[in-house]
């Protein structure tokens, strides 16, 4: 039992250098806007899985509102079929795919409708163009936006992350942002064209985005309500699932994993016993 | 092999093939009958977690490669190809980028242990040096693997390591630029690290060959340290060790699969996840954990020296730190092998390790106000330690007496825990 100790205090020791060592995710000391409200995502912790009604409203304010100006060059439209997404039947994804136009300079007429294997046509045609209608400032593309951000957390707030696989950091900072528009504190400048937010990089600045959303802008079907925090939750949750979209199987295997390397253990942990049992040690 | 060998061919094939190349001998001499102490405690077990996380992160690294375009316009898009359309691809590409900090975090203690029981100590000095030699080329491997998804911390941390080099004087800056193939962090510096961390896994495998060969003449050392007397001291290595070390590689596991299926990028930095831009410096660049406690070594020296500059001084501190570690066997003067019978050494021990989980926190914070004045006390302890504590402190210490054997160490501990 002694020596079972030591390989746990091994592992809690090398543990804490770990954690110690991903402290920069909290990002450092510097927080100084109002806390980052964290939202009860239906795709967080061990058995988490999207919400497929929350997918499709998100899809829809990422088609009627975001995609005027984002792009999402890794966003197919075949994946909004995928099963634990948004889950639109193949007629459906279909149809909506040839309502639009892609490009195709192989095409005879340069241009056609969309099929499902298509990707999502782009709002800009290059870099420079989407800088000359966004204020200079390229809209930065969703198709992993949602990892790519994090909420700013205190210590010791974020050791428990590694122990709930807290991995909805992006989804939590675009919610946060989305809902984040404000007047700009006392003494601070806000340029022609800029605006202030509260969690812009997880301490508060100005952007160049103008607040996107505002309450009945998008007619939803369902009971959803019409408001600025719905649409907000609903695109965070759309965007963390374009940037993940295979995260509920993965999820699912791993659990079967676990459980078999628990057995496993359990299994070679009784054979070692047997075997050393003979031996004085 | 320094035991007598105890093979003996069988079958009309293995007589046929030990005559000619003894292979099988060999293997069996050194997996099956290799006499091991039988009090080895589960820090032991580290070897064999190390030998399966170099297989697992050759075999995923493999497959990777054959999914993979190193080319700086599209390796980002290739890694997300792979974890969205390669069958198996996100299970593969976050089993090697989490097996790598796993990789790390399992040769850490591995090296901890050696230096809590004197594993490096006469006569396995070799044997230590080839470790850190094999250290050495992960750090070298894990670094350009970083940069391969050309995220911006790939791209900012490529630029800052090739940039230690042109500290060196005279020959700097011209060896920076060999490095980068470019005057800049490109396409060139993206291929060259792609076909290096390729190549150095073998590498590292061909050193743990040496360092297994340099393992099995003066045989494990043990928590007493106090050498193999008897046959009555070891165990055979199968089944005893192969079992014991198959459970704690199951157990290593289960933290490394919670990651792996649950947790994928959580040991990552988020700016990752943003193309490389040369045009935007991201606002904290920071490498991965396993290196951050020599980053912090390098930000403490942040003054001169005479002649050295800042600079150069930090790039001196950081690969003297690891550089130490070769010479370790000669600074520990102590005629004791086992931390376990040095009641002062323990102390200083465990304030060494303390002190770098702290380098380690120092290294992600930024170099201002109080973390710079932590940073340097830290920094100073890390060397004092081995320029220090190791020559001087066995002149002063009394040592516990030592047992006359394994088997009689063995039987005082069930003595006391009768007692107890």
């Amino acid at each position: 039992m002694k020596k079972l100790n030591s390989l746990i205090g091994a592992a809690l020791i090398a543990a804490s250098g770990m954690l110690a060592g991903s402290a920069y995710a909290a990002g450092g000391g510097e927080h100084s806007g109002p806390e980052a409200k964290l939202i009860d995502w239906t795709f967080g912790g061990v058995f988490g899985t999207y919400d497929k009604a929350q997918l499709q409203r998100g899809f829809q304010v990422f088609q009627e509102v975001c995609s005027a100006c984002h792009g999402a060059e890794l966003f197919s439209f075949r994946m909004l079929e995928k099963e634990g997404g948004p889950e639109y039947s193949e007629a459906q994804v279909k149809a909506l795919a040839a309502s639009y136009t892609i490009q195709d300079p192989e095409h005879i007429d340069g241009e056609r409708s969309g099929v499902p294997a298509d990707k999502w046509p782009s709002p800009f045609e290059t870099v420079q163009d989407a800088k000359d209608a966004n204020g200079g400032v390229m809209p930065p593309d969703f198709s992993v936006l949602a990892k790519a951000r994090n909420v700013p957390q205190k210590f010791p707030n974020w050791i428990g992350n590694y122990f709930t696989a807290y991995q909805e950091g992006g989804a939590d900072y675009i919610y946060n942002l989305l809902t984040g528009y404000n007047d700009a504190p006392e003494g601070v400048e806000v340029g022609a064209g800029q605006y202030w937010n509260d969690h812009f990089h997880g301490t508060g600045g100005t952007l160049a985005m103008a607040p996107p959303l505002f309450d009945e802008m998008v007619d939803y079907e369902g009971e959803a309500p019409e408001t600025v925090d719905q649409y907000a939750k609903d695109i965070a949750a759309f965007m963390m699932w374009l940037a993940e979209p295979d995260m509920t199987s993965r999820k699912a295997l791993g659990f079967n994993v676990l459980m078999f390397l628990f057995l496993f253990a359990g299994m070679m942990y009784m054979v070692k016993r047997k075997l050393w049992s003979s031996v004085d040690h | 092999m320094s035991h007598k060998s105890t093979y003996e061919p069988k079958t009309g094939f293995e007589k046929w093939m030990d005559e000619r190349l003894p292979i099988i001998r060999l293997g069996y001499d050194s997996f099956v009958d290799f006499p091991s102490p039988k009090n080895l405690n589960y820090f032991w077990t580290f070897g064999g977690i190390l030998a399966i996380f170099l297989v697992i992160q050759i075999v995923t690294g493999v497959i990777l490669a054959m999914h993979y375009t190193p080319h700086a316009d599209l390796a980002f898009n290739s890694v997300e190809h792979i974890r969205r359309d390669v069958n198996w691809g996100r299970i593969i590409q976050a089993a090697h980028a989490n097996g790598a900090s796993f990789f790390f975090l399992a040769v850490y203690i591995h090296i901890f242990r050696g230096l809590y029981y004197g594993s490096y100590k006469a006569p396995r000095e070799v044997l230590w040096i080839l470790g850190v030699v094999i250290f050495l080329l992960m750090m070298a491997t894990a670094f350009m693997g970083y940069v391969l998804p050309w995220g911006q911390m790939s791209f900012w941390a490529a630029t800052v390591i090739t940039n230690f080099f042109s500290a060196i004087p005279l020959v700097g800056e011209g060896l920076m630029v060999f490095l980068r193939g470019a005057f800049a962090v490109d396409n060139a510096t993206l291929n060259r690290f792609f076909s290096l961390h390729y190549l150095l896994p073998f590498m590292i495998a061909g050193v743990v060959g040496l360092h297994i060969w340099a393992l099995h003449v003066p045989g494990n050392n043990n928590p007493t340290g106090v050498e193999v007397k008897t046959k009555a001291d070891t165990v055979p290595f199968h089944p005893y060790l192969t079992m014991k070390d198959l459970f704690a590689i199951v157990v290593f596991m289960i933290p490394f699969a919670w990651f792996v299926f649950f947790a994928p990028d959580i040991l990552g930095h988020p700016d990752n996840y943003i193309p490389a831009d040369p045009q935007v410096t991201p606002p904290h660049i920071v490498p991965e954990w396993y290196f951050l406690p020599f980053y912090a070594i390098l930000r403490a020296i942040d003054f001169n020296i005479g002649p050295i500059d800042s600079k150069l001084g930090g790039v001196i501190a950081m690969f003297g730190s690891i550089a130490i570690w070769f010479i370790v066997p000669w600074l520990d003067r102590s005629k004791v092998r086992s931390g376990a019978f040095r009641p002062m050494f323990k102390w200083f021990y465990w304030i060494w390790i303390v002190n770098f989980i702290g380098l380690t926190y120092l290294g992600a914070q930024p170099a201002e106000g109080v973390y710079v004045i932590l940073s340097k006390t830290a920094t100073f302890y890390y060397f004092a330690y081995f320029l220090i504590i190791l020559p001087f402190l066995p002149r002063i210490e009394t040592t516990l007496p030592l047992p006359a054997s394994i088997s009689e160490s063995v039987l005082a501990k069930h003595k006391t825990e009768a007692a107890e």
